[in-house]
Formats: C-alpha cells, sequence, structure tokens
C-alpha cells in the first residue's frame, strides 16, 4: 500500500527545483578544473589582501649585502638587485594584478554593455554608428591599442588600468549587441512590451539577466586577458611605476640578470602563469556549466 | 561573388574612418600644451614652434584631422621627431621584419595546433585529448615575454644553443637568420598553435559526427582515410581562414618578443617611440597594423566563401 502512495506521487527531478544560479554553481563544482582555478584565486586574492600580514619582509626594502642572493631559508624565493624580497614583492604584486585585472574588466563592462544593449535593442542609425566604432576598436590589436592609449595617457597603472579597460570595451559591445539580438525577439519579450513596460525597462529587467551567463563567461575569461596585459604594460614601464611591485616590471628587471640570476624570472612569471591558467580554467568551467545544453 | 566583394568592401569605409578618428584622437589624450608634452626635455622654443606646426596644433581639432587624414591618404605619416625620417619609412624598414617572424610563427602554429587538435578529437577521452587540451591550456595562459626569457635562459645561456638576441636578414645569411628569429617565432607561435588546436578539436568532433563521415566509415574505408581524405578537408577551411586573421594578432604579441629578443622590428618600432614620445610613430604604427588586420579580415572573408560552395551561391 505504502509503495503504490509513493509510486502515485509526481516524480520532480532535481534539476527543476533548483534556481538556474544554484544549478550553475553545482555544475561548475564538478568541474574539477574550475575548482583547483577557483581556489588558485583565492589564494591570490587573500594573499593579496592580506599582503601586511602576510609577506616575510617589506617590498621595497633594499639591502646592499642581500643584493640577487639564491633562494635560501630566509628569503624563499631569493633577493632581487636591490637586495629586496622577491617573496615580497609577488605577494604584493598579485595587489596591482588582481585590481588590473578586476578594474579593467569593470570599466569594459560599464561601457560596453550599455552600448551593446542600446545598439541590440534599438537598432537603426545608432545600431549602425555604434558597430562601425566598435569594429574600428576592433580593427586594432588590442596590446597595440593598449600601449598607444597608455603611451599618450601617461605611464601610471591607473592609466594603464583605463588603457586596457577602453580597450576590451568593443568586446563586450559587440558580444551584447549578438545576445540582445537574439533574446529580443524572444516571446517573454514580446510580452513585456505587449504589457505596456518601457523600453528602457524590458532592456534593464528582461534582457539583461537573461544574457548575464554569456557576459560572466567573458569577463572572466577577459580577466585573464587583462592581468596579461598589465603585466605587459608594466613590463614595458607603462604600468605600475617603481619601487611598487607589478609582476610585469619584475620581470623586466629580471631580464637583465638571468645570467646570475635566473629565480629572478622565475616566480613573478610563475605567479603571473597560474592566475591567468586559473581565471581561463574558471571561464570554461563556466562556460561548461551555463550551457542550456549540458542540462 | 562580385556582389560580396562590392558589399565587403562599402562596408570597410565607413570602419577606417572610425579607425582615422580613434587613432587621431589618441593625440588629443596628452595632458597639457601637446606641443610641450611631445618637446619633451627640449625646452628650445623654436622646435615648440616646428612642433605647433608640423601638427597644426594652433588650428581647430576639426581641421587637424582634416590635414592628418590627407597625409595619411598621400602616405604621408608625418616625420619621427626622434630620428627625423619620416614615418612611412621606418614602417617600411621594420615591417618585413615583423612579418618575417609573423610568417615563421604561423607556420610553427599551423604544424603544431593542427596535428594537436585532430588527434585531440579523434582520440577524445583519452590521454591524448588530455594532453592536448593541457597544451592549449598552457600555450593560452603563459605569458608570451615570459615564456621568451625562459627559453633565452634554457637555449642561449644555459645550453648556448642558440642567440640570446639580435636580427640577420635572411638575404644576408638564411642560417643565422632561422637560428635569430626560431625562438621569438616559437613564442609568437605558441598562443596561436593553443587557439588553432581547440578550433580544429571542435570542428573535427563536429565533422566526425557527421552523415557523410558515417557513411565513409560504413562502405569499410580505413579510418585514416576517412580522418585525413574525408573528415579533414571539410574541418580545416575555417580553421585556416581563422589562421589568417591570426597574423594580424601575431603584430600585437611582436611588440614584446621583439623587445625581448632586441630584434629592431615593427614591435619594438612602437615601443621606442613610445619613450621617445615619438607620437606620430605611434600613431603611423597603430594605423598600418589596423590596416593590416582589416585587409586580412577581407581575405579571410574571401576565401571563406571561395571555398564554400554553399556561400557562393
Amino acid at each position: 500500500m505504502a509503495d503504490t502512495t509513493l509510486n502515485a506521487l509526481p516524480v520532480v527531478a532535481s534539476d527543476e527545483l533548483e534556481s538556474p544560479a544554484r544549478r550553475a554553481l553545482r555544475r561548475l563544482f564538478k568541474r574539477k578544473g574550475a575548482v583547483v582555478g577557483l581556489v588558485v584565486i583565492a589564494t591570490f586574492a587573500l594573499l593579496a589582501l592580506f599582503a601586511p600580514l602576510i609577506s616575510p619582509y617589506e617590498p621595497i626594502a633594499t639591502s646592499w649585502s642581500l643584493v640577487r642572493k639564491p633562494p635560501s631559508a630566509l628569503h624563499w624565493f631569493g633577493t632581487d638587485e636591490l637586495g629586496r624580497d622577491i617573496l615580497a614583492r609577488v605577494i604584493y604584486g598579485a595587489r596591482a594584478s588582481l585590481l588590473a585585472g578586476a578594474i579593467s574588466v569593470g570599466i569594459a563592462l560599464s561601457i560596453g554593455v550599455p552600448l551593446g544593449l542600446l545598439s541590440g535593442y534599438r537598432g537603426g542609425f545608432i545600431d549602425a554608428l555604434i558597430s562601425r566604432i566598435t569594429d574600428a576598436m576592433l580593427a586594432c590589436p588590442f596590446l597595440i591599442l593598449a600601449i598607444a592609449l597608455a603611451a599618450f595617457l601617461g605611464p601610471s597603472l591607473g592609466n594603464a588600468m583605463i588603457a586596457i579597460g577602453i580597450s576590451a570595451t568593443p568586446i563586450f559591445v559587440r558580444l551584447t549587441r549578438g545576445q540582445v539580438m537574439s533574446v529580443k525577439v524572444e516571446d517573454y519579450v514580446e510580452a513585456a512590451r505587449a504589457m505596456g513596460n518601457p523600453r528602457w525597462r524590458i532592456a534593464l529587467f528582461h534582457i539583461l539577466p537573461n544574457i548575464m551567463p554569456a557576459l560572466l563567461v567573458q569577463a572572466t575569461l577577459s580577466i585573464a586577458a587583462a592581468i596579461i596585459a598589465e603585466a605587459a604594460l608594466s613590463f614595458l614601464g607603462l604600468g605600475q611605476q617603481p619601487p611598487a611591485p607589478s609582476w610585469g616590471s619584475m620581470l623586466n628587471a629580471a631580464q637583465r640578470f638571468l645570467t646570475n640570476a635566473p629565480w629572478m624570472a622565475i616566480w613573478p612569471g610563475l605567479a603571473i602563469f597560474l592566475v591567468v591558467l586559473s581565471f581561463n580554467l574558471v571561464g570554461d568551467g563556466l562556460r561548461d556549466a551555463l550551457d542550456p545544453r549540458e542540462r | 561573388m562580385l556582389n560580396f566583394l562590392a558589399r565587403r568592401i562599402v562596408q570597410l569605409i565607413p570602419t577606417l574612418f572610425f579607425v582615422s578618428i580613434l587613432i587621431f584622437s589618441l593625440q588629443q589624450l596628452l595632458p597639457g600644451d601637446p606641443a610641450l608634452v611631445m618637446a619633451g626635455e627640449e625646452r628650445d622654443p623654436e622646435v615648440i614652434a616646428q612642433i605647433r606646426q608640423q601638427y597644426r596644433l594652433d588650428q581647430p581639432v576639426p581641421v587637424q584631422y582634416v590635414y592628418w587624414v590627407k597625409g595619411v591618404l598621400s602616405g604621408d605619416f608625418g616625420e619621427s621627431l626622434r630620428n627625423k625620417v619620416s614615418v612611412r619609412e621606418l614602417i617600411a624598414q621594420k615591417l618585413p621584419v615583423t612579418l618575417q617572424l609573423a610568417s615563421m610563427a604561423i607556420v610553427i602554429a599551423f604544424l603544431i595546433g593542427i596535428p594537436a587538435g585532430i588527434v585531440s578529437a579523434v582520440k577524445k577521452g583519452t590521454a591524448w585529448d588530455y594532453g592536448a587540451n593541457f597544451f592549449a591550456l598552457w600555450g593560452i595562459s603563459t605569458p608570451n615575454f615570459w615564456l621568451g626569457i625562459m627559453l633565452i635562459f634554457v637555449f642561449s645561456i644555459q645550453l648556448g644553443w642558440l642567440p640570446a638576441s639580435g636580427y640577420v636578414p635572411p638575404t644576408e645569411n638564411f642560417r643565422a637568420s632561422i637560428a635569430a628569429t626560431i625562438m621569438p617565432a616559437f613564442v609568437l607561435g605558441n598562443a596561436i598553435a593553443a587557439i588553432l588546436m581547440r578550433h580544429t578539436r571542435s570542428a573535427m568532433l563536429q565533422v566526425l559526427e557527421s552523415d557523410y563521415v558515417r557513411t565513409a566509415r560504413a562502405k569499410g574505408l580505413l579510418e585514416r582515410s576517412v580522418i585525413l581524405k574525408h573528415a579533414m578537408r571539410n574541418a580545416l577551411t575555417p580553421v585556416i581562414t581563422l589562421g589568417a586573421l591570426e597574423l594580424g594578432t601575431l603584430l600585437s604579441g611582436a611588440v614584446l618578443t621583439e623587445q625581448i629578443f632586441s630584434i629592431p622590428g615593427f614591435g619594438k618600432l612602437i615601443v621606442d617611440a613610445v619613450f621617445n614620445r615619438d607620437y606620430a610613430v605611434v600613431q603611423g604604427v597603430v594605423l598600418t597594423t589596423a590596416t593590416i588586420y582589416i585587409t586580412l579580415n577581407l581575405i579571410a572573408d574571401i576565401a571563406y566563401v571561395l571555398v564554400n560552395p554553399r556561400l557562393r551561391a
């Protein structure tokens, strides 16, 4: 009898009870690569946040008796050409890299998404104008445009972030526009329009939430590209200015002492690689987790 | 086909117009008096007056733009403040060096990326597939300037096999030229190989599931023949056009690679110009890069239509 009652109950798949965000998170945590990436990013974020507590030395403290010392029990990653502790500089350098990644992509999102929404939803002349400007920006390779912008704005970490953010903007305009074009013909948008909602409300509350997954994946992958770009600009002397630590400028200095002090090049490069790899792993994981075909 | 070509070229006009506005606007970003900034340490009033006259800085911005575009259209990108040579001449000197590097890099990228992508798709879910995917992630995530430094450390300093820096034109000594450019070409090609691998893998996986491949297998053809003759040909069409586009991206990567290996190419030109406040050169390099990129885009589009009979109709 009990069996019959149980069988009669409607069977609801656990997938259907979950909110889309929860389902995406569950799927993301199933992917080993993405989990490893999240752990590495969290570790570097904590290092950056609590650098003064964790760092064994001051990152800009020089010592002439410690110039280019190999890794040892006192200085795990060795010291640089001015006797500064490389581990301390790598830990503090995480601040510049992660900040540049987050702020640059923030700039790109805050300019690119509204323009893409406007372009895709309004269409007509505005769309043509925004699309041609986007094409023009995409015609200039990302790093060359960032270098040119940073050169004209002047060398500093803040200007480097602005330059990277502006250079990354057209990708978000194009992505948002494409997504809006495909979503705006959906029935629920039609229904919202039929109910008399103003255009801005439809764009912000009906279209934007539905294109968020694609934007989230692109933002994660763009953070990886922005971190490399910041390191590249700092390597060229257009980003973080000395003596403040940055992984890119550390590599620039290391290049001159490769024969006698190769450890100077290994650690900052490895840090960039690990953080960028992690963001790429999380981006790939998010893409799979948010893909409706993967259900 | 002619209609397509005409439509595509007409579409380029507004893009080029906005590219010119974008590059001209860079000059407006200079803080304070542009003439003073361009003059740098040089405070000689004569030099400042010359800069003001050369860039027509005393005229309204739209007038400055019209003069600048007129010059660009007639091939005059201005004069390098540092070298006192025309920017066009400088670009003509440096571009072939970078094109040699970029061509070698694209060959390396194809030689690594396409076989890796095919093997990864054919052996899906095996150690080969995981290995190839790891290689792709490694390629995309490794900053090329770090890879360059590490290669110099291993192959030049430790093993002494290759020169750490410098450039020899192939017309002067072919062997020495290859020895000097093989490391930077690998550094540049590595990331593109990773991208090509991913695209080849996904294109091959799609093709391998198609009906005509199933038919070829049902006919009893050898697996090698099915993959190499039937699947690969169709899968590689979009990948090859994508490779042509990546040549534009290589110009961007060349900036740091040339700096590390001290190669006097296009990338080093823009970096040196940035440090010398030689803004006419910076604008000239960005404009040339954008034009090359747009042209490659057009060629890739045409090639795609030419090789795809369904799009030709």
